[in-house]
């Protein structure tokens, strides 16, 4: 059978289970390096990698589900996380989620139909110094105006 | 005199994250001296002695924390580094593990040797990548350094850390559910006793500090533990507090000050003030969405872990989110309502439930559908939260709820009346 994964990635996998004393703890680290070479998590990784840290796809399948870094289908090229709790709602968050909306054309949840952008709301990204803020990929991105929002999304192709 | 910050003494230089710039600056002389003079039992007792409270949240001491461990040594101990900042409005550990990781880095050796532990796990938000490759990078720095490994510095002892990175729960920062995560599962948390200190990770003794307990650790091993129990307010507030400000001020930011800072004067003169002066203060949570809301009469109050207990909160994290006149305290209790809607685990009923409940009555009231029995029902919910759940966070809800709905209980009633929010327009700063 072949791997769903790149050898690298397998054999990544393997040395995350040394790493630990015990070795169910390798699942949540090999999930993001499937996530990081795929995109999002598969029902087909999912199984691949019960068997590699010997537990059953449906435990693997409850943890994935726990945890929203983890995502179950392909996102936008850029995924836009938007925070939307207090510090930043005062701030006016629901402001930048609107201009968001309008500009990219799809409501929160949605991907442009270029796949280009996916728009997210998500729960507070713990940087209320710059709120309202958003992350995309591994970068923050705030305080954020329309202007400044408008700017951010022609930068990125 | 002015306040010479400790924590945050490198934050600001450029370069500060790295360990040439920490050595530079004296760092890892606390270790040193440690390491060559002390004892594991000693260290313990100086924490103790410091009256150093834990910065994570519960305000518990530290020193007394570490003693809770076994004294048989038939299993590993070990440490686990509670890098998860979740709560809202904090954002303290972040720039901690961002500007001056080693500062952090050094507490966790040292804190590690106290405990004599030999493997510890830096937990950390999956969300904080930049905190994330700052201290993966810091923790190399450290092994190649010889201050991680084997036989640190020459005394014999050695201490494995390895990072571990959440993956978006606020829950995980409950330390039970921590622990399950670590050990690759959801993150619920485990019913107490047995505490981890007894039975832990892996089953085993385990001690969970935060972040910025760890820093202090650093502090008190440089300048010892008389000269930390007279900074804040000794007997039982000592030491310096990181404090985030959020919400309606002009300076957004974390400041340090002494545990026991006036409230006003973190507000006023560090943050500067409120955002817009047409808008006086209406209301403040001192720490993290969690803890219950004062109202501006009730903000003369010293920001440490007794003062603000008498006052009817508590510090917690010392996340301060300011509201200003235009805030609706409907509005703003739902916004709380659907985080923790989110956010709850669902394992016990009260809160899996009950948070439903909130979100749903409050987007009534809202809305302009609520009842005149929705007010008495907000708290009545609340009430059976409390105290019904496993881990802390049917309080970190039931606590708002009770505290917003008895505080600002007209504006509730108005919003039934009304038939809508009074202040819709005004909710936000846009």
């Amino acid at each position: 059978m072949s791997l769903p994964v790149r050898e690298e990635t397998d054999r990544r996998i393997d040395e995350l289970k040394g790493r630990f004393p015990h070795q169910g703890s390798a699942l949540l680290p090999a999930l993001y390096l499937i996530q990081e070479e795929k995109g999002y998590i598969s029902d087909e990784a999912m199984e691949y990698v019960a068997g590699k840290i010997d537990v059953s796809p449906a435990f693997v399948a409850g943890v994935v589900s726990f945890y929203t870094l983890f995502h179950r289908g392909p996102t936008g090229r850029h995924h836009i996380q938007v925070c939307r709790t207090l510090p930043c709602a005062l701030r006016g968050c629901q402001d930048l989620i609107a201009h968001l909306e309008r500009r990219l054309g799809i409501k929160v949840g949605g991907t442009t139909p270029d796949g280009r952008f996916s728009l997210a709301t998500v729960e507070c990204l713990g940087a209320c110094d710059t709120a309202p803020m958003l992350q995309i990929g591994d970068r923050d991105h705030g305080p954020l105006d329309a202007r400044a929002v408008d700017a951010l999304l022609e930068s990125l192709r | 005199m002015p306040y010479e910050p400790l924590l945050l003494r490198n934050a600001g230089k450029p370069g500060s994250e790295t360990i040439d710039a920490y050595l530079a600056s004296g760092g890892y002389q606390g270790l040193r001296r440690v390491l060559k003079e002390s004892t594991p039992e000693k260290m313990v007792e100086e924490v103790k002695a410091s009256g150093l409270r834990g910065r994570g949240g519960a305000g518990f001491a530290t020193g007394v924390k570490w003693g809770f461990l076994p004294k048989t040594r038939d299993k590993p101990r070990y440490l686990c580094i509670n890098a998860d900042e979740s709560e809202p409005g904090t954002f303290k550990d972040r720039l901690l593990i961002e500007k001056d990781p080693h500062l952090v880095l050094e507490g966790i050796i040292l804190s590690a040797y106290a405990i004599e532990c030999r493997t510890a796990f830096f937990y950390i938000r999956g969300e904080f990548h930049q905190g994330c490759r700052v201290f993966q990078r810091a923790v190399d720095e450290a092994y190649a350094k010889g201050f991680l490994g084997k036989n640190i510095l020459g005394s014999g002892y050695d201490l494995d850390l390895v990072l571990y990175r959440g993956a978006g729960a606020y829950i995980c920062g409950e330390e039970t559910a921590l622990l399950e995560s670590l050990e690759g599962k959801r993150g619920l948390p485990r019913i107490k006793p047995p505490f981890p200190a007894i039975v832990g990770l892996y089953g085993c003794p385990t001690i969970i500090n935060n972040v910025e307990t760890l820093a202090n650790v650093t502090l008190i091993a440089e300048r010892g533990a008389a000269w930390y129990a007279t900074i804040g307010r000794p007997p039982k507030n000592t030491g310096p507090k990181l404090y985030c400000l959020s919400g309606h001020v002009k300076r957004p930011g974390v400041y340090e000050a002494p545990l026991g800072v006036p409230l006003m004067e973190l507000i006023e003169e560090r943050a500067g003030g409120l955002l817009r002066p047409d808008r006086p203060l209406k209301a403040v949570v001192p720490g993290g969405s969690s803890m219950r809301i004062l109202p501006a009469s009730k903000c003369d109050v010293l920001m440490d872990f007794d003062s603000l207990v008498a006052a009817g909160s508590m510090l917690g994290s010392a996340a301060v989110i300011v509201m200003d006149a235009g805030t609706c305290m409907v509005w703003a209790l739902l916004s709380l309502a659907r985080f923790y809607a989110h956010e709850s685990c669902g394992q016990c009923t009260p809160c899996r439930e009950g948070t439903g409940w909130f979100v749903k009555i409050l987007e009534r009231l809202e809305a302009g559908q609520g009842r005149p029995e929705d007010v008495d029902l907000l708290t009545d919910v609340a009430n059976k939260v409390e105290g019904n759940t496993i881990c802390p966070f049917g309080e970190a809800i039931a606590w708002p709820v009770q505290s917003y709905v008895k505080t600002f209980r007209e504006e509730y009633e108005e919003h039934v009346r009304r038939k809508g929010c009074p202040l819709a327009a005004t909710a936000t700063v846009s």
